[in-house]
Formats: structure tokens, sequence, C-alpha cells
């Protein structure tokens, strides 16, 4: 077992360094540069800025030291952001990102859970169909719908919560409440639906007859048999979930003025911000291959089907 | 007993918040950087008008030069030269601020390894400046120079009369040479920051907000009212729409154009004149453009007072100039709308009823703004000249790269003045510059704006006049749309100080609660 956790960690790494060098040269044939402006600049600026940030430098060599720096874990100066490095820049913006994400994830796979726990025994009756509606709606309206609906009535209209702005802000906490719920919403209809599904197959299948016939209680063969069968579809989702959820939401982060790592994600590529790019596009790799690294091997002792030997 | 003294404090307290000069910008960004000499976009230089002063400062009316850290000045009679006296006034960490200080600074915008964008400001009227900036000329030789610690004096290229103005921008600004040497990159943070201007930085949560307090040692402290700015770094302009009318937000420049029609209706809608000009860039060396008949048709088939009116609603100003009218200058108009003008010549051009016309595509950043703005200009031009163009969006800086290499036929463009002359909007146009992407070349209108540039005065003025008559009503090397608004929020029956102007700056020194 040990043993394959190893051999299954040290595969990630030709996946990250395939990453980082593909996105290293592609973002570089992208048309415009980082020192491209509305205004132009006389040729001199613009040496003089490749020169500071070696771009002047043939591309090859540009990379090896790139890859020598973020080895260090030196993520290199921000194009944009001049008083900032990169490592500062992430460093600040990807915690807000991750409170926020994690809250919502809690959220969307308890309430989801539940609600394809009900759904799935109530089959075809109100609750059923009560509930799957709300998830219909929730993976077909988008959250730049949700949020500003959200900000309308209990900002607007009701004030009693914070229209938008961080926890930093005056309004503490309460300012966490809106984003998450809208954030988590989507999740919580798809983790819902999967759950839903996948908890009918179980009860319908032939372990979960055998147990009814030995007569256990009903109590018993949804907690011992059903549901452990049946959530491990969401346990498989919540990895590339928790990877999506956590590195930030651009349109959260836009409607509730987040400071977040998203806006800076799609920024850094508007502005050709090549090292904030570049340091975002590890961040996000190594979350998400951990994350299916995590599930991997969780599902391991979920489901006695899997052996790693 | 109990009771009133409890009533007493929270009238106290009440009174307090009442009187609390505080005052929240939605800024409409992160600034990319707190270090004048690195600034270039609006969102940082708000911090720049904030913390730091520079030899004048903008006129919150007029956006003019007056007096700030220096007292008075003097010109030479040749008008190369200008001597500045600086006044008595302290950095806030109580040094005093010297010429010295604006040698240093000015020397380091410069700096090739500064590598400062807008270096270039200084290398068009600064002797040596621009060879020092590209590194054929050294510091020494740049024409600023330090008489004593209170006589500053620099050297011009030319006679520019918009010099003193200029000295106004962030480019210009003095800096804190012993705070730059101990932190390095790291000085404009909290705590190792020093400043001359009427705010200090308390506070920095990156895309968040950024908070400056009152700088007590700031030289006319007495006169600065506000006690503290909250700048927040949100970048949606629906979400501070709602903060502003939620009360949030006490400024905000910039507006959700999607909600047009309600904000112009509301009486904290601040729209004016700004120095700027939308239009549409022609390529000029390339078919069918490269026929002046075919630039005029198109610049007599579009309705650009329809186009403010009924597509745009904000305030904006319809024109055939670029440069905007100003005190001394008369804008020359290019050729003006007349569908019938606009049909007979594309028909002299060889195209009559837009028979043979080539397919043309328009070419946009996206924006929604942008969007409708193309979308008037197609049906403008299918219903006057029967012609038919493509419309295609895209990224900003694509369309930048596309603009610059020349490879665009017909393009959307805009340009905002950086000072208050005609020079800054014309200088676009002559020849070598990096800024002519439609490829306008004209040797009269080129020499003209050499010639200007030696020149004073009205004779100044009238050869300005002159070159943008050849750009516009000889070459119609360009289709001006309109003038931009500028288009602000702001509740002026409860701020003071606050003043729509052409540059769009709007000192925080002056403004306080009334």
């Amino acid at each position: 077992m040990s043993r394959y956790i190893i051999r299954r960690f040290l595969s990630l790494i030709p996946t990250i360094f395939v990453i980082i060098t593909l996105s290293f040269f592609l973002i570089r044939f992208a048309p415009g540069g980082p020192f491209s402006s509305e205004k132009n600049v006389p040729e001199q600026v613009i040496q003089n800025l490749m020169k500071k940030y070696h771009m002047d430098e043939p591309l090859f060599k540009q990379y090896l030291s790139y890859m020598g720096d973020i080895l260090h874990g030196d993520l290199g100066p921000s194009f944009r952001y001049r008083d900032s490095t990169v490592n500062e820049l992430i460093g600040q913006s990807l915690p807000n990102s991750m409170l926020l994400g994690t809250i919502a994830l809690v959220l969307a796979t308890v309430a989801g859970i539940a609600v394809g726990i009900i759904s799935a025994l109530k089959q075809n009756h109100w609750q059923d169909y009560t509930f799957m509606s709300i998830a219909v709606v929730g993976i077909s309206v988008p959250l730049f719908v949700v949020g500003p609906i959200l900000q309308l009535v209990f900002a607007m209209r009701l004030h009693v919560l914070p229209l938008s702005g961080w926890i930093t802000g005056r309004e503490g906490i309460k300012a966490l409440i809106m984003p998450a719920i809208t954030l988590s919403f989507p999740y919580f209809a798809y983790i819902a639906r999967l759950s839903r599904a996948s908890l009918l197959e179980i009860l319908r299948s032939d372990y979960v007859r055998t147990a009814r016939a030995k007569g256990l209680a009903e109590r018993t063969v949804i907690t011992r048999h059903v549901l452990k069968g049946g959530l491990l579809p969401v346990v498989s989702y919540l990895g590339p979930a928790f990877s999506g959820i956590i590195t930030g939401s651009i349109v959260i982060e836009q409607v509730f003025a987040i400071p977040g790592v998203g806006r800076i994600f799609v920024q850094s590529a508007l502005n050709r911000d090549y090292t904030l790019i570049m340091g975002e596009v590890i961040v996000y790799s190594l979350i998400l291959v951990l994350m299916n690294f995590v599930v991997d091997i969780v599902y391991g002792f979920l489901d006695p089907r899997i052996a790693y030997n | 007993m109990k009771r009133s003294l409890f009533v007493l404090l929270a009238l106290l307290a009440f009174a307090g918040s009442a009187f609390a000069q505080d005052f929240i910008i939605a800024n409409g960004a992160e600034p990319s950087t707190l270090d004048p000499a690195l600034m270039q976009d609006t969102t940082s230089n708000q911090f720049y008008l904030a913390m730091f002063e520079g030899l004048v400062q903008y006129d919150p009316r007029t956006s003019k030069g007056i007096p700030a850290m220096a007292e008075s000045w003097t010109t030479s009679p040749d008008g190369m030269t200008v001597t500045f006296k600086l006044r008595d006034a302290k950095w806030s960490d109580g040094t005093p601020v010297t010429a010295q200080d604006f040698v240093y600074g000015w020397l380091r915008t410069l700096a090739p390894e500064t590598a400062s964008n807008y270096a270039y400001m200084l290398g068009m009227v600064v002797k040596g400046a621009d060879d020092y900036n590209a590194g054929k000329g050294k510091a020494e030789d740049v024409g600023v120079k330090a008489i004593d610690s209170k006589t500053l004096q620099v050297q011009l290229v030319g006679p520019a009369p918009y010099f003193v103005d200029m000295t106004a921008h962030s480019a210009f600004a003095p800096a804190p040479k012993w705070t730059i040497e101990k932190y390095g990159d790291q000085w404009t943070k909290p705590g190792n920051i020093v400043v001359n201007g009427p705010y200090i930085l308390k506070e920095w949560k990156p895309q968040d907000y950024v908070l400056v307090e009152k700088n007590n040692k700031y030289w006319d402290a007495k006169n600065v009212k506000l006690r503290t700015i909250k700048y927040l770094a949100s970048d949606s302009m629906s979400t501070n729409y709602k903060m502003f009318k939620a009360g949030a937000v006490d400024w905000m420049n910039g507006i959700d154009v999607s909600m047009i029609d309600e904000i112009k209706l509301r009486k904290d809608y601040q729209a004016s004149a700004q120095f700027a000009t939308y239009y549409i860039n022609l390529n000029n060396q390339r078919a069918p453009f490269n026929d002046v008949r075919v630039r005029r048709a198109f610049a007599a088939a579009i309705d650009k007072k329809t186009l403010v009116d009924k597509v745009l609603k904000g305030g904006q100003i319809p024109t055939d100039e670029f440069s905007p009218p100003m005190a001394g200058y008369t804008p020359q108009p290019g050729q003006g709308y007349d569908p019938a003008v606009a049909k007979k010549l594309l028909a002299d051009a060889g195209y009559p009823d837009g028979k043979g016309f080539p397919s043309l595509t328009y070419i946009y950043n996206t924006n929604a703004g942008h969007k409708l703005i193309a979308e008037y200009v197609q049906q403008q031009l299918k219903t006057n000249l029967n012609v038919d163009i493509v419309l295609q969006n895209m990224e900003f800086k694509t369309l930048i790269e596309m603009r610059n290499k020349h490879d665009f036929t017909i393009a959307r463009d805009g340009w905002v003045g950086d000072y208050l002359d005609p020079n800054t909007m014309l200088e676009l146009f002559i020849s070598d510059s990096g800024n002519n992407s439609g490829d306008h070349r004209n040797p009269a209108f080129d020499k003209l704006m050499e010639d200007a540039r030696m020149a004073k005065g009205d004779a100044r003025m009238k050869m300005l006049e002159q070159a943008e008559k050849i750009l516009l009503q000889n070459d119609q090397a360009i289709i001006p749309l309109y003038h931009y608004a500028n288009q602000d929020m702001i509740d002026t029956s409860r701020w003071g100080g606050w003043f729509a102007n052409p540059i769009g700056y709007h000192p925080p020194k002056f403004i306080y609660k009334k």
C-alpha cells in the first residue's frame, strides 16, 4: 500500500513538469506582450523593461533560469504589479479563496448529500420533485445571476448582510455568507443529483435486497450498506471540485469584491503578466494533481473492490 | 444620572461620526504600483495625488498647474531655462524636501534600470534626459540641477510652454533617496514609505483596499480636511454602483454603462468633457483607405450626433475634430456628416453605390460600449454608402499588437491627452511617431509639428491649428467620433472641493465634507 502511494506520488512530478514547460512556451505565443499598452512608449523604454525582466535573453535561457528559480520556490517578480512578487500576490490572495471555497464546499457537500438521500428515499414523492427542481435551477442559473439577486434581497432591500467586501471590512465574518452560498449553489445541485442517482442504483442492488431479506432494520440497511457504496461517486467528484472551488471564481470575486486569486488569474492573462500567469498555473496544477492523488488514496479505503497491490 | 451620561456619550459618538471626514473611493482596480516613477495607469495615479506632490499640482477646477512644492518659478527670456524656488516643506519622516530630492527623483525615473514607462515625458522636455534614458548619455548631462537646497534649475530642449504644467505628473515626482536605498523594492510598503503629500499610506490589503490617512507633516496640513481615504480595488462597475447607491462608496469614476438610462437621471451623476477623443483609425497606406476620397466618404457617412444622443447617452461630445478646444486654440474639423457628399465621394473613388467595394473587417477590443459603437458604424455605412463591414472583437492586447504592426484596415481607437495642450493629441500622427498606427505620412504636417516645438505663444498655436487642418481637412487621416466624457458618481451637495475637469484628476487634498 505505502509503496503504491509513493509510486503514485512520484508520478505527479513529470505531470507538473510537462504542465509548466508547455505553459511557459504557450503563453509566449499569445499576441501582445506584458509591455504593450494603449500608449506606445519609445523603443528605449521597452528595451529597458525587457532588460530588467531578462526578456532580452534567448527564450530557452529564460526557461532554464525560470525552472531554476521555481526549484528554489521563487516565482519571480510580477510584470504588472511592480511593487510585488508573484509569491506575495498569490500568498495574499490564495488563502482568501481557499477559505471561501472550503466553506462553500462544506455547505454544498452537507446539503447536497442530505438532499440526495431524502430524494432517493422518497423517489417520485413531492420532496424528491421539490429538491430536484431546486437542483436543476442550481445547475442552470449562472452565478452572475444568483449573486446579484441575493445582493438585491439581503443587502439592498432587507439590509441584513453587507453588499460586498471581505472579512477585513466593517462587517466581519458576515461578509462571507452571501458569496459562500452563491458559490456553493451549483456544487450543491450537482452533489444532490449525483448522490440521488447513485443511491437509487444501490437501493436496487442485490446486496441491499439481501440485507433487507436478512431482516435488518431499514435504518441499518441505509447507513451500513447503501450510503457507503452510494457516496463513492461523490467522493471522486470532491477532489476536482475542491481544487476548482478553492482556486477562486472570477464571477464571485467580481460580484462580491473579494480579494481572491481568481480575479488576478484572469487579469494576469489579459495583462500578459507572464510570471504571474505561470505562478498561478503552477499553484493550480499542484492543487489539482494533489487532490486527485488524495481522492485515489481515499477511494482505496472506501471501496474494497480496489486493490493496490 | 447614568441614563443622561449614556445619552451624552451617544450624542458625542453621533457627532463624531457625523464630522469624521472619511472618504471611500471605488478605484476600479488594484493599483499596479505606489511608486511614482513606475505609475502608468489612473488607478495608481490616485495614490500619487494623495501621497506625493511635485513642483506644481493640478488645479482641481482647471487641471492647470498651481504652485505646490515650488512656491514660484521664473523662465529665462529664451524660454529654455526654468528656475523653481521651493517652499519649506517636510517629508513624512521630518526630513526637509530639497531640490536634491527632485534631481534624485527625476534621474531615478530616467535611469534605464528603473525601466519607467513614463520616463519619456521627461525625455520630451528636459535636455539630455532622452539620451540618458536610452543609455546613450550620462546622468550628469541631464538638464536638472540643484543650485542650492531650495533652488531647482531645469534646462529644456525647447521653449515648451506646457512644461511647468507637466511637472504635476508623477514622472516628475521628488523621491526620498534614503528610504529607497534602505528598503529597495519594498519602499512603498506600509511602514516603509516616506511621502511629501497630504496623505500617508496606512494599510494596503492587495485586491481589497488601500487606506491612507492625513499626513500631519504636510506643509499645508491645516487645509487638509479628510481624515482617511479608502480606495477599494473592486473592478466590477455594477458592484461599485450598487455600493454607491447603498452609501458604501462616496465617489466612483466610470459608470456601469448598462445602467446609463437610470444613472443619467440621478443628481449625483457628473458628466463633463474629457481631454480625449474616440476615433476610427484607418490604415492610410492600405486600400481602399489609401484614397482620401474613401476616407472622407466614410467620415461623411457617420452621424456622430445621433451616436452620442441615442446610443451612448452619457454626456460625450460628438465631434469632427481631433484636439478638443481650449483657450487660444481653435480645432479644425474634418469632413462632417453629409450622406449625399458621402455617396458622391465614394462614387468618385470608383465605388458607385458601394459597388465593387472590398469587404472590410472593423476590429475592436471586447467591451460592451465598443460593441455598440461598432454596430452603429456598421449600420451607418450600410445605410449611407451601401457598404458592408464585418465586425471582429478581440482581446485588448491583441488589438494593440495589430494596430502597432499596421496589420489592420479599420480599427477602433482612442486617445487621452497627457497634459492640456493640442500637442499631446496631434503628435500621434507625425510620420515616425510610435503611436501613428494608421501610418499617416505628410511631410508638411511633420514640419509644422517640428516647428511648433521651438515656437511660442500665439504663433505656436497657429502652427498646431494648421497641422490639424492638414490632418483632417486635407488628409482625413482618421474619423473622429466624439470627445470622451468623464463619468463620475459623487454627490457634490455632500462633498465639496471635487470639480469636474478636463483631465479628470481630482486631488483629494481639496475634498471635504460639506
